[in-house]
């Protein structure tokens, strides 16, 4: 009976997770602006393809999320690896103030960023939404790289030095790969988030520039025009692409593991 | 420019204080010579490892200075010294496998190269190593430290022995002048760093380089050192080869943490004599007359006979079979020595100990004040070296004060009761001075020495029951075997604790 009911309460959770995106990819084969079934048909997906304003919106998306964090990853790993050596009062002072943007609403960071930029620049441009996103995400990054700095031995970096290395040398031969799996969740992390991201995205944007998110909250607010099917295939393509790359991720640890069990039965 | 000198390694006035004020080495002077085989010995915090750290060179001496093959090197980075570590716990690179951990040294290597440029002149540049060639100096390693076969395999399957060896191949592939190892064989298990100890004996013979090795393991220092340097906060207690450490230690430190050994405090009496444990014993080394000496004594060379054979009687209160021999404990009146013989004495027997001027090691005490243990009394005062004195009890616990009932009241408010409570005794030798009115003082006894000390009079005054000795400071003059009270002023009593008092 126990049994039972923690299998229940599984299935009901994940049902409240699913559902919705399972219903969304289903619908995202109807033409109807509405939920209505009104027959099966791959058009969606091919007006999306054909829709200028849907595709713009994707690369802009797609370019912003990937310049961001490529910024906030090396800010962030400069900066973990700064905090970590630093081991006085500027190194904990660092470290302390850059996990309040984490907990800090995020509406808070927006309206004080697009206040700035007003301020500074009179406008808001491609760069200050840029700045917005790496605002953002660098805190994440050096919260994901801290943690992997800490595990190292420390050692590591002496040894390297002891063997020849400059402290470069030492840096980005030893060092950097050693942390490279924070490094790596780091920019994950920061393509997620700006992704994800409104607020700061709709505070911070030029006129005219869409991304995922604004796109949605605009099609949302005015309905007449909005391409809703293509945005339900859009969705859908999405949902399916995310659950190949934690496919992906998770054959890869497993095969490693199995590696190297393999190596130490040897 | 280059001096020529037989030192590899010269260590002049290092200092190394630490952020917190603490000198981790403090005024350090060493020579290690080429091909030697050097241990640093201590136990945790003794700054031997500090020490090591510096002449790698990631940590700088606060002063002093380091030289190597007579050049300085003091302010030197590690990756330009000709030095290489095998650390604590291997610091092997996980990201990279067998090979590529121990080329990663060779790789980064540049040679200057001689050759003839446009114009006939030779011209030097540095070359980096070919290929073909790391793999032979590795493969050369590889086979030295026997995990032939191991090139493709990642670090971190490998077994701590494994580890160890790879950590030690990565650091002689480059061909160092020095060797550093940092208590490299802390990790592994008895057996393995049994062999481990005389793998890199046979190693240090082979390379024909200089090892520093760094140690707290007395026995490890002992089977393969040539030179063993102890330690002991951040300064040098002794240095010499593993027979002369052993059998002559300079002091009661030295003494205590090379093997093990009965530690007595005695009285050097003259012509050849010791006196300690209540008995007068013939001994070898010579010092002055009444001064206050160690007395070591090996547990192997403590020889038990059959009452009446020996210099002084006890008891066997406890007796531990060790294999090779049985570790036996005789209490003599208060005291304990511990003797290691193969005859095993049933614990309760009564025997006679039996010691050789040969066996007995006399060191130097550093003398700077008297010790005693002792005991509160009921009244509130301290019973120590056969006598009762008038003392400060609040001193064992800070901001203490006492109430009319003669308890303590501790700053928190609790109340101690400290009657019978252990202490240790501590008075200076210029705080005690002495009275021909016998009851004047706290204890009584005889005048044994006067030493005239160019300015001052050194005297000892002994007790008859325990033959306690009061050591002081005069510049009075007394005759020899005059029977005196010793006064010590209540604020002059050190007291500390021999153990919390149980609440």
């Amino acid at each position: 009976m126990r049994k039972f009911w923690g299998t229940f309460i599984v299935v009901f959770a994940l049902t409240f997770v699913y559902a919705p995106i399972v219903l969304l990819s289903i619908y995202s084969f109807s033409n109807s602006k509405t939920l209505t079934w009104t027959g099966f048909t791959f058009e969606p997906y091919v007006s999306m393809l054909s829709n200028e304003e849907i595709i713009d919106m994707v690369k802009n998306t797609l370019l912003l999320a990937l310049f961001s964090a490529t910024i906030s990853t090396i800010l962030g790993t400069v900066g973990a690896i700064g905090i970590y050596y630093n081991k006085k009062w500027l190194g904990k002072f660092t470290s302390a103030s850059s996990k309040i943007p984490v907990i800090n609403a995020e509406i808070v960071t927006a309206i004080s960023l697009a206040l700035v930029f007003s301020f500074v620049f009179l406008r808001r441009t491609y760069l200050s939404l840029l700045v917005g996103h790496v605002v953002l995400s660098v805190p994440f990054v050096v919260l994901s790289v801290l943690p992997k700095l800490k595990q190292m031995d420390g050692s590591l970096y002496e040894a390297a030095l002891d063997l020849g290395a400059t402290p470069a040398q030492a840096l980005f031969k030893v060092v950097i790969p050693e942390i490279f799996p924070g490094i790596f969740s780091g920019f994950m992390l920061a393509i997620t988030l700006s992704l994800d991201d409104y607020m700061v995205s709709a505070y911070n944007k030029p006129d005219g520039f869409e991304t995922v998110s604004t796109f949605v909250y605009k099609a949302l607010r005015r309905p007449r025009n909005a391409p809703f099917a293509e945005l339900r295939a859009f969705s859908s393509i999405l949902f399916v692409l995310m659950i190949i790359v934690v496919i992906i991720l998770n054959f890869r640890i497993t095969s490693k593991n199995k590696k190297e069990q393999k190596l130490l039965r040897r | 420019m280059h001096k020529t000198t037989e030192n590899i390694i010269e260590l002049t006035g290092v200092t190394r204080i630490f952020e917190d004020g603490v000198a981790a080495v403090d005024n350090l002077n060493l020579c290690v010579k080429k091909g030697e085989f050097v241990t640093f010995l201590g136990p945790s915090g003794c700054g031997k490892t500090t020490t090591l750290r510096m002449i790698a060179g990631f940590d700088k001496p606060t002063e002093g200075t380091i030289l190597l093959n007579g050049e300085d090197i003091t302010k030197l980075p590690p990756n330009k010294r000709p030095i290489n570590t095998v650390f604590q716990r291997y610091a092997l690179f996980p990201h990279l496998n067998v090979y590529e951990n121990i080329a990663f040294g060779l790789k980064l290597r540049k040679d200057p190269v001689e050759t003839s440029g446009k114009d006939g002149k030779t011209v030097v540049k540095n070359k980096r190593l070919k290929k073909a060639d790391i793999k032979a100096k590795v493969e050369k390693v590889l086979k030295m430290v026997d995990l032939e076969g191991f090139e493709k395999r990642s670090v971190s399957t490998l077994s701590g022995g494994q580890q160890q060896r790879v950590a030690i191949a990565r650091a002689i592939v480059n061909e160092p002048e020095i060797l550093l190892l940092d208590e490299p064989l802390g990790a592994l298990d008895l057996k393995m760093r049994k062999d481990m100890q005389l793998e890199l004996k046979e190693m240090h013979r082979k390379l024909g380089i200089t090892f520093i090795y760094v140690t707290h393991d007395q026995e490890e220092a002992l089977t393969m050192s040539d030179t063993i340097v102890v330690m002991k906060d951040g300064v040098i207690q002794q240095m010499g080869t593993p027979t002369d450490i052993y059998n002559e230690p300079k002091n009661a430190f030295v003494a205590d943490f090379i093997g093990e050994s009965n530690i007595f405090s005695g009285t050097y009496l003259g012509n050849k004599k010791v006196r300690f444990i209540n008995r007068n014993f013939d001994c070898l080394d010579e010092f002055e007359k009444n001064e206050k000496v160690d007395v070591v004594v090996r547990p192997e060379d403590v020889t038990l006979v059959d009452k009446g054979e020996g210099q002084v009687g006890g008891k066997v209160i406890s007796s531990i079979f060790k294999g090779v021999h049985y570790e036996m404990i005789v209490l003599i009146g208060k005291t304990e020595i511990v003797a290691q013989d193969t005859k095993e004495r049933k614990v309760g027997e009564f025997v006679d100990v039996k010691l050789e001027p040969d066996d007995i090691h006399i060191m130097a005490k550093e003398f700077s004040s008297n010790k005693y243990e002792g005991y509160i009394t009921k009244k509130n005062t301290v019973c120590f070296g056969d006598g009762e004195f008038d003392c400060d009890v609040t001193q064992l616990y800070e901001g203490s004060i006492l109430d009319e009932d003669g308890y303590l009241i501790t700053k928190d408010g609790e109340r101690i009761d400290l009657t019978d409570v252990d202490v240790n005794v501590e008075v200076g030798l210029k705080d005690i001075s002495i009275s021909d009115d016998q009851d004047a003082g706290g204890a009584i006894g005889n005048i044994v020495s006067i030493i005239y000390k160019g300015d001052h009079y050194q005297l000892i005054v002994r007790t008859d029951e325990n033959e306690e000795d009061f050591v002081f400071d005069t510049e009075d003059t007394y005759n020899e075997n005059d029977r005196v009270s010793v006064i010590i002023p209540k604020d002059k009593i050190k007291l500390s604790l021999k153990a919390e008092i149980k609440r």
